[in-house]
């Protein structure tokens, strides 16, 4: 799977869940301080991710996903 | 979903415990609604409260408020609201438990007297509170539902302190259906095979549990909240008039199990096959 592809689909789950504007959903967004996330988001967010690419991501791996760019970049390497 | 049956048609109820649209109690609330049931949310603290308020207006339904089943005025309030609004109900559904995190991991022997404590009022207590509340609302009898699991009946890796206080909730169905048979109110629980929920989500090796489900339940799958749901309809309707004190289990049968199947492979926490 490219990345592209894998940061497209990470994207569309952000914007679909955040309710925010695919403009500011950039790699470097935090989704608690940039995208207004708060902790059930970001459980939420990893069990939409988890379902979207079919992969499993343990909890200790779940609390360095911080930004769109962890996420694009942690579904990469699982998903390669 | 089938297209209902509106065996719940006139029925109006409270179901508590609703996060977001894969909870459980989500699946048992849409399909009383789908079933003609009036249904009313309750939720828990603002976070909870911007989620429970779009599926509540998903299902046409009323928000009863915010409840805190350790507050106990805030269960006052919601029952108050259900009166002022509807007089009355025909049914409750119960889907509120919660524990430490860090204790539904390792061992249940290292559980600490303060989370064990907690554990057990707010996943066991809260349903005799909330049942006390309920019964001057159910004059003309009513259903009373509880969720539990079958970490009440067997030993599962990780369930720990939740084990023991769904073991204590299951014996309360059988108390609280007692001493509410005779005004005609009946109290159930349903025994839901694992599904990943916000809640399933502080349960440690969710995955490896599900798909050890999957391999050795006789239907050979897991369950969703909406097949959960349905088989609630049974209890919540007058389909299940005579059924009270029972726990029944919508589990894809894997509670009969006794060993692994033998086709079931072998598969290892460790590393995800």
């Amino acid at each position: 799977m490219s990345d592209s592809n894998i940061e497209e689909r990470v994207k569309k789950i952000v914007v679909e869940h955040l309710g925010v504007e695919e403009e500011k959903v950039a790699n470097d967004a935090s989704f608690i301080d940039d995208l207004g996330a708060d902790s059930l988001d970001t459980v939420e967010l990893v069990m939409a991710f988890e379902e979207e690419f079919g992969v499993e991501i343990p909890d200790d791996a779940a609390e360095t996903i911080l930004t769109v760019g962890d996420a694009v970049r942690f579904l990469g390497k699982s998903t390669a | 979903m089938s297209a209902a049956i509106p065996i719940m048609q006139g029925k109006r109820g409270l179901v508590m415990g609703v996060a977001n649209n894969r909870s459980i109690a989500w699946g048992i609330a849409k399909a009383a609604a789908d079933a003609g049931a009036e249904v009313a949310l309750t939720y828990q603290g603002d976070a909870l409260k911007k989620r429970v308020e779009p599926l509540a207006a998903q299902l046409g339904g009323l928000v009863a408020g915010h409840c805190d089943v350790t507050d106990p005025a805030s269960m006052d309030a919601v029952f108050a609201a259900i009166k002022e609004n509807w007089g009355g109900i025909d049914f409750l559904v119960h889907a509120i438990a919660f524990s430490d995190k860090d204790e539904l991991t390792g061992r249940y022997l290292d559980t600490s007297e303060e989370n064990f404590a907690r554990t057990m009022q707010i996943s066991c207590y809260s349903l005799t509170a909330l049942t006390q509340r309920a019964e001057p609302l159910m004059d003309g009898g009513g259903s009373i539902l509880t969720l539990t699991y079958y970490g009440a009946e067997r030993v599962m890796p990780h369930y720990n302190v939740m084990g023991v206080a769904k073991a204590a909730l299951e014996a309360s169905v059988r108390y609280l259906s007692a001493d509410l048979g005779p005004s005609g109110i009946r109290v159930n629980a349903i025994s839901a095979g694992p599904i990943k929920t916000l809640a399933a989500s502080g349960i440690g090796d969710f995955r490896y549990i599900l798909k050890w489900n999957e391999y050795n339940a006789p239907l050979r799958r897991t369950v969703s909240i909406d097949e959960v749901g349905q088989s609630a309809l049974y209890l919540l309707s007058d389909m299940g008039r005579a059924v009270t004190g029972e726990v029944h289990h919508v589990d894809a049968g894997y509670h009969v199990v006794g060993m692994k199947a033998v086709d079931a492979p072998d598969i290892s926490v460790v590393k995800d096959e």
